[in-house]
């Protein structure tokens, strides 16, 4: 083995516990640089990949069996503009409950006849759970249709004839939303009635798909050889995508920052722990330079003894993140139906190669300055601080009312002001981004909760329709007082409100904006204002910012509405927090369309506490039956999934950025507690208990854990408040206060004291080592 | 009163000799008693058990009435906050702390009122002749006045037992008479006191009883010396 070699491998075999702490740190650095890595990468363009890899459909379209046959159909696959598609499939619509009549109610669900279409040239469905109907009785239901269902639950179809039982043998993701549930071809008929005839749905690729413009001229091409009675709807990926995007569009900001918070910590304690170790041998430079070392070699072999252990810990930390990452990325791929690898081997390297260099760099920094040192300087530094130093501390400290352990403990960090510096600095990086991340986690909630309008938790939508409509939801015709009376005459509600939608243009602006018209208080729904007040009646509009932006209009205007060729002026009275459509959508209600005879389309009912859903459904089921109306529970949990990801994901994040705080801290105590040794054999020899050490050593971080929780908390929150209302801003939106106002007291005391408990953790180790080390051994150190 | 009583005491470290191997000792309250011999001998070892800095491999230790060798580290802690007072060859005192502060520490690491401790503290500076260094820091004293410092801190606890380990090693001839003097009173006064040295004179000076160690063992006691000569007598 050559000299260096030799120096370096007894270097670490001497500092075992820095080389641990230097492992660790690695290793919890490159974890959590491949797991925010990860997280910005599940996070990036969900759709766009998923969408890719299922092959999804640009066009989906519904056709009515009586105005085309399948034959007519097949044949636009040839149409000009398409390059591929699938179908005709036939398609129901059927309203479901589960067998045995418990359970929430259900909505009506578009049912496809579909063969496995593991291979198929589009919209390659991906199952998620179970396997594909592929006999009479079995269904597979969509993961994206709110209801939580589960492969083995058996649905009954009461409103058809011989009420017919499907048992769900599998959930699937179809990026495109081609449909809520899939049958095999054959168990279609058994959906469908004379009076309920089966339609056909026809699934494309477009040449050119990249604007509206584009999809209307691809349908445009696939209905020059049918009469345009065939087409009962067609729905748009544009617009897929843009409803799919809405769920992440808001939250990518937040990733990015806590992802890159993430590796900023890491990466300035893995360097504070490196310098700290090599720092802390200045005395041991001045022997090996006195012996013969130049100071290239002394650099060299501080470096290696850094190196190694961070190599080690690079190595298994590379791997601790990958399968990290692996179950977190299965949930993203269950929720958007695509499939990430969990190993970017890429991304590996760059992580190696990037902490490598920072273990490099930061040990190079430290160790050249020792190298540099004049011989005889470098041998003068000796373990313990300079005398003199915290001197003033030590006698204030006396004086305080204080266990004399502790006073001692106190006293400590000044006599090391750099590095005590350093400690504070730690922990509060630690703090501010626990504060951080915790802000940024209670705000994702607001907003997912703030975004989620409609809370109301009983549905109320049409029972059966003319046929299989693929965008929105079927008109109610039946008369809105007798639908009123039934509500009101249950018992348990506690409010309800009808709403519908349309399409209108604004004078003055171009493009279609989404219109939706309440009856009732729309207000139990839970819309958020983020300025002036919800809409009080007919002729008052309220609208997200964008729409604000969009049209140049303030709170207080009018502006004028092109609904189906009627002009309407609406005053704007608020702004609501929405991410729908863009923000693109107007909220008024629905006497401000008096002249044009709109319904609802489906009523909310907001239920008096306690009132259990399933059994006020079943109740009130029988009363609307008669009106062509069916109840069921209003399911609004299904984008709660990202949050549970995001949740999952930060929440590592923050325990690991904990942990390297903490092994900061452990680093400086180690360091401090070796150089104090001596004190504390002397200590020991006149009665110093291992109770009365413990104090001591724990005392020593107090000042740094308070300062830097009082320095982290402020920062972490300044951050959160300034971050926050930007990355609003970046999605042009005004995000309503709630997002902001998290900062409870009880949160804030709990926060206060996180720093503290980092550096208490962080010295509990070398604590319990200054408990245990024998007295005649702490004497004999030099 | 038998103030030390080792039997058939040995201690052993790795595979090598033992430090010390089957030594039995009695001291009696008021002895004042020096350990020589070379370097390698055992002498530190033994002052360390009787301190309870360190355990035996064999044999037992009783200290002012207590099996000190069955004590955990927070209980023989427990034990030298008041049976035992140490002086050490380089002083060992806390740079950071000033004179007082330092003589305080035994007490108000055993918990006791701090004005009884203050009391105490001025009480032994004023005896020892360095009540007006009291709040100097002791890099600024001279040896024999920091030897008299960490003598002041060994006394705070009034220790049945006083340990002095190389007390003038580190001293020049006119501090070391100084301290000579110090521990002759403090004997004179009936102070226990046990003093390893390799300083024949300061032994000769300070101890009514010496014992020689060569390789662990006991090779001579003047007091058994005595005893035989008395009895030849």
């Amino acid at each position: 083995m050559s000299t260096l070699g030799g120096v370096v491998r007894s270097g670490i075999g001497r500092r075992r516990v820095q080389a641990v702490v230097i492992m660790l740190a690695s290793l919890i650095t490159a974890t959590a640089t491949v797991l925010a890595g990860s997280l910005l990468i599940a996070s990036s363009a969900p759709f766009d990949r998923s969408f890719t890899e299922q092959n999804g459909a640009h066009l989906t379209a519904q056709f009515a069996s009586a105005a085309a046959t399948e034959s007519q159909l097949s044949a636009t696959a040839s149409a000009s503009g398409v390059t591929g598609s699938e179908g005709p499939f036939r398609t129901v619509t059927a309203t479901p409950v589960p067998q045995g009549g418990r359970g929430p109610g259900m909505p009506a669900m578009t049912v496809v006849g579909r063969a496995d279409p593991s291979n198929a040239t589009v919209d390659r469905v991906k199952l998620t759970e179970g396997r594909w109907a592929t006999g009479p009785g079995e269904i597979v239901i969509s993961a994206d249709g709110g209801l939580r269902l589960r492969a083995g639950l058996v649905l009954t179809f009461p409103d058809l004839p011989g009420s017919p039982s499907f048992t769900v043998v599998g959930i699937a993701r179809s990026v495109s939303r081609t449909a809520d549930a899939w049958v095999a071809p054959a168990s279609i008929d058994t959906l469908s009635t004379a009076d309920r005839p089966s339609g056909y749905q026809m699934l494309y690729r477009l040449a050119a798909a990249s604007s509206a413009a584009d999809i209307d001229a691809g349908r445009d091409a696939v209905m020059s050889s049918l009469s345009q009675e065939a087409l009962l709807g067609t729905q748009s990926w544009l617009n897929t995508k843009a409803t799919s995007e809405q769920t992440t569009a808001l939250f990518v900001p937040f990733l990015v920052a806590f992802g890159l918070l993430g590796l900023i910590m890491a990466v300035l304690t893995v360097g504070n722990v490196v310098s700290g170790a090599v720092g802390a041998a200045t005395h041991r430079i001045g022997v090996l330079k006195a012996i013969g070392f130049t100071p290239k070699q002394v650099v060299w072999a501080y470096i290696g003894q850094a190196l190694i252990p961070a190599s080690l810990g690079i190595g298994i930390g590379v791997v601790a993140g990958n399968l990290l990452t692996v179950p977190v990325l299965v949930e993203t791929e269950d929720l958007y139906g695509t499939t990430i690898s969990g190993v970017n081997v890429g991304y590996d390297i760059v992580v190696v190669v990037a902490t490598l260099a920072v273990v490099i760099l930061t040990g190079w920094a430290a160790a050249w300055r020792g190298g540099r040192l004049r011989t005889v300087d470098a041998l003068a530094v000796g373990r313990a601080p300079a005398a003199g130093r915290g001197r003033l501390a030590a006698r204030l400290s006396a004086v305080l009312p204080l266990p004399r352990p502790v006073s001692l403990g106190l006293a400590q960090p000044f006599a090391r002001p750099i590095r005590t510096v350093a400690m504070v600095a730690i922990v509060g990086f630690g703090s501010a981004s626990v504060t951080l991340g915790i802000g940024l986690a209670s705000s994702m909630a607001e907003v997912q909760e703030a975004r989620t309008h409609d809370k109301a938790p009983v549905a109320i939508s049409a029972l059966r329709q003319e046929g299989p409509r693929p965008e929105g939801p079927p008109e109610i015709t039946a008369d809105p007082a007798a639908v009123v009376a039934a509500v009101s005459a249950q018992p348990g509600t506690k409010g309800y409100y009808g709403l519908g939608e349309t399409k209108a243009a604004i004078v003055g602006t171009s493009g279609s904006f989404d219109v939706m018209y309440f009856t009732g208080d729309a207000t139990i729904g839970g819309f958020v204002m983020t300025e002036g007040r919800w809409f009080s009646g007919a002729g008052e509009a309220v609208v997200p910012t964008p729409l604000l932006t969009a049209t140049g209009s303030r709170i207080g205007d009018s502006i004028t509405l092109d609904v189906k060729g009627s002009l309407v002026s609406v005053r704007l009275v608020g702004e609501v927090f929405s991410t729908e459509n863009q923000g693109m959508q107007i909220f008024t209600d629905l006497g401000t369309f008096a002249a044009l005879s709109f319904k609802p389309f489906q009523y909310r009912v907001a239920l008096t506490p306690g009132t259990d859903v399933t059994t006020y459904v079943d109740a009130l089921s029988p009363s609307l039956k008669p009106l062509g109306l069916t109840p069921h529970a209003n399911n609004q949990d299904e984008e709660s999934e990202i949050l549970i990801i995001i949740n999952s994901l930060t929440a590592m994040l923050t325990v690991m950025l904990i942990a390297v705080a903490g092994l900061g801290i452990l680093n400086a105590v180690v360091l401090q507690t070796r150089e104090r040794i001596r004190e504390l054999g002397i200590h020991k020899a006149l009665g110093m208990v291992p109770r009365q050490a413990v104090t001591m050593v724990i005392s020593s971080v107090v000042v740094a854990g308070i300062v830097g929780g009082a320095i982290g908390v402020p920062a972490g929150m300044a951050i959160h408040d300034t971050m926050v209302p930007a990355m609003g801003d970046n999605a042009g939106l005004t995000l309503p206060r709630v997002v902001l106002d998290i900062w409870h007291p009880e949160l804030l005391v709990l926060l206060a004291f996180g720093g503290l408990a980092i550096a208490v953790a962080g010295s509990l180790l070398p604590a319990g080592w200054a408990a245990r080390i024998r007295t005649a051994t702490a004497l004999r150190t030099e | 009163m038998t103030v030390i009583e080792l039997q058939n005491v040995s201690r052993s470290y790795g595979e090598g000799p033992p430090a010390l191997e089957d030594v039995s000792l009695s001291v009696q309250r008021g002895e004042a008693i020096a350990i020589l011999g070379p370097s390698g001998s055992g002498k530190s070892t033994l002052l360390n058990l009787i301190a309870g800095l360190d355990r035996p491999t064999a044999g037992t230790v009783t200290v002012a009435g207590t099996r000190i060798d069955t004590l955990g580290e927070a209980g023989s802690a427990r034990f030298r906050r008041s049976g035992i007072g140490m002086i050490f060859q380089f002083f060992n005192l806390l740079d950071d702390l000033t004179v007082e502060a330092n003589v305080l520490l035994p007490a108000q690491l055993a918990g006791a009122p701090r004005a009884e401790a203050s009391r105490r503290a001025a009480q032994l500076l004023d005896t020892l002749g360095i009540a007006r260094h009291a709040k100097a820091y002791p890099g600024r004293l001279s040896g024999g006045e920091r030897q008299r410092v960490a003598v002041a801190r060994a006394l705070m606890n009034r220790p049945a037992l006083l340990l002095a380990d190389e007390p003038t090693g580190a001293l020049d001839s006119a501090s070391g008479e100084e301290v000579r003097r110090l521990l002759n009173d403090l004997h004179a006064d009936g102070q226990t006191l046990v003093l390893v040295t390799h300083d024949e004179s300061l032994a000769s000076a300070c101890a009514s009883r010496m014992i020689r160690l060569i390789d662990g063992r006991i090779a001579s006691d003047s007091a058994a010396t005595a005893i035989e000569a008395g009895a030849v007598r």
